[in-house]
């Protein structure tokens, strides 16, 4: 691809709406051929990093090249070689799903035929050729999804924006899209998508980077994030306010990291990482020291978690991306 | 390809995109014919009974040119729903992301608007002579008229997309249409402001709406001023400046907000 250069390099990203700042110098590195998870919750930046990134904003300060373009200076080519679907469907819904696909394509200056030729040939990659006639407004919510990713990927971009591409799909649509992601970084493609699900940045990131308050505050790969948090997460509820202090001790030894306290709920967790065997440790130790327990939990860590343990606040303390920057705007 | 002749294929394609809607909503279509029979039903037979138009002349005679205004005028809110749309579903983003030109974006949309808007004066003109409305002051007189009717759908046009980018939701474009009604009403679309309380009356004539009415009247050869104020009176000349003021004043406002969204 790119001759070994990153597909995308972003380096000390400054922007801010009036008051906010949406992004306090933001770092990024996305290996040609690879896919970066920007994991966040709302209001973390990963909109704005996006939109500075496929030309839709300037940044105030800061660079930032696609493919070996820099975004500032050479935002037309940019715009060649990317794809970028967002949180919403981004088609005309009126019309049908291969007159959308014509249409964009001939927005990005194809020929009608050409066109017409590129729009039956996704169609077919994408499952919509039985739908392909029909009003785009009458699809599924996978199926509507799966379009816009059609329509991203209609000049074959060298690199693809995912700006939490899941956000508000049901589970079996999120499977859908994962598995279309999949196939085409496969391809070769280039992928940065932004996520506030770990287990999505999970599924389909080669590395993942944690973004709080317009900065990147973790890096690595998902696995070496988890060796970090923790593979899962073990809950313990209390049943006397006794119990809490004894409980988080006995976490602290199993757990690598510090037990996360909430004493209005009597509540203690913390990462581990063998699982079933962590588990029934602390469930004997608990039992060995007498402490009465009312629940036990062994789950997946979430994006809260994951907060929890790198800035020690919860991940929902930013308002909406969106609305902040409509109100700035 | 030169980037003009880029801009030119950009503009049609995204135009025929916009037409090609209405093959596909023929609800639409029939909405649109509906608006202007009704409008001729009830103001033409209901209320039109009960006005008395000065100079004693036939109340549809008179009303026609006003409901084509009104027609011109209510575009605004076509213009503001497609605006809006695209921005709140992102596809304007996404137009914005690709490598066509910037000023298609807006510029299909406006060559849409216009196309629409001349085939629904075309039927609009089609059923005022089915009601007994006519031209009396010849072809090239009526001809002009229906360039004023365009000139002032084009300027009202720039305010429907300056305000849908500010609005930039489905939700909002539908409350700010709700406000083009009292704006067509205070004016001489209806009825003569010379028969509304003083005050009133300089405010209907100086609605620029009325302008693009009074020089209608005039060209269709449709009815007198009746109020000798000097607005009225150079209605076909206003009718002219009104929105040559218009489109100075938002199609800058709307370019520089269209540019905004990269700030």
């Amino acid at each position: 691809m790119t001759d070994g250069r990153p597909a995308i390099v972003a380096a000390g990203l400054r922007k801010r709406f009036g008051d906010k700042v949406a992004l306090d110098g933001l770092d990024l590195e996305v290996p040609a051929g690879t896919v970066l998870g920007l994991l966040g919750p709302n209001g973390a930046g990963k909109t704005t990093a996006v939109s500075i990134l496929t030309t839709l904003l300037r940044a105030d300060g800061g660079r930032a090249e696609v493919a070996g373009l820099d975004v500032a200076t050479e935002a037309a080519a940019v715009r060649g070689r990317i794809g970028l679907t967002g949180q919403s469907d981004a088609i005309d819904e009126i019309l049908s799903g291969r007159q959308n696909l014509e249409l964009f394509g001939r927005l990005h200056h194809l020929s009608p035929r050409a066109a017409r030729r590129r729009a039956a040939e996704l169609l077919e990659q994408f499952g919509l050729t039985e739908a392909a006639d029909r009003q785009a407004k009458g699809y599924s919510g996978g199926m509507k999804r799966r379009l816009d990713l059609a329509v991203s990927f209609l000049t074959s971009p060298s690199v693809l924006f995912l700006d939490e591409p899941t956000t508000g799909q049901d589970p079996r649509n999120r499977m859908e899209v994962w598995s279309v992601v999949r196939e085409l970084v496969a391809g070769g493609t280039t992928v940065l998508l932004t996520t506030h699900y770990l287990d999505e940045a999970d599924q389909l990131a080669d590395r993942i980077s944690v973004v709080d308050r317009g900065r990147v505050i973790a890096e690595g790969t998902p696995d070496a994030l988890k060796r970090r948090l923790g593979a899962s997460q073990v809950d313990l509820v209390l049943r006397d306010d006794a119990g809490v202090a004894e409980a988080a001790a006995i976490l602290a030894r199993v757990s690598d990291a510090e037990p996360v306290v909430d004493r209005s709920r009597r509540s203690v967790s913390a990462p581990v990482h063998d699982r079933v065997a962590s588990l029934t440790e602390v469930l004997q130790a608990v039992q060995a020291a007498g402490v009465a327990v009312d629940d036990v939990a062994l789950r997946q860590p979430t994006l809260d978690d994951v907060f929890l343990q790198l800035t020690g606040s919860r991940a929902d303390a930013g308002d909406d991306e969106t609305e902040t920057e409509e109100a700035a705007a | 390809m030169s980037a003009l002749r880029w801009t030119v294929s950009d503009t049609l394609t995204l135009a025929r995109r916009d037409l090609l809607h209405w093959r596909y909503e023929p609800a639409r279509i029939a909405w649109s014919l509906a608006f202007p029979v009704m409008s001729i039903l009830l103001f033409g037979y209901v209320f039109g009974s009960a006005i008395v138009v000065p100079g004693g002349q036939d109340y549809r005679e008179y009303l026609m040119p006003g409901l084509f205004v009104m027609a011109a005028a209510f575009g605004i809110s076509e213009t503001l729903f497609g605006i809006a749309m695209d921005a709140e579903r992102g596809i304007t983003n996404r137009l914005r992301a690709m490598p066509m030109s910037r000023v298609a974006i807006l510029g299909g949309g406006c060559l849409a608007a216009m196309v629409n808007a001349l085939i629904n004066f075309v039927v609009m003109i089609a059923m005022g002579l089915i009601v007994g409305w006519s031209w009396h002051d010849g072809v090239a007189n009526a001809l002009l008229a229906v360039l004023l009717l365009l000139l002032l759908r084009f300027s009202v046009l720039w305010i429907g997309i300056w305000v849908g980018l500010k609005i930039s939701s489905i939700e909002a474009a539908g409350n700010v249409s709700g406000l083009l009604f009292p704006f067509t009403m205070i004016s001489s679309i209806f009825v003569s402001p010379s028969q509304m309380p003083g005050w009133l009356q300089t405010i209907a004539e100086w609605n620029p709406l009325s302008s693009t009415v009074g020089a209608a009247r005039e060209l269709f050869g449709n009815g007198d001023p009746a109020s000798s104020s000097w607005i009225a009176q150079h209605a076909v000349l206003m009718a002219i400046v009104w929105p040559l003021l218009l489109t100075a004043v938002f199609a800058p406002l709307a370019v520089r907000r269209y540019q905004a969204m990269s700030r």
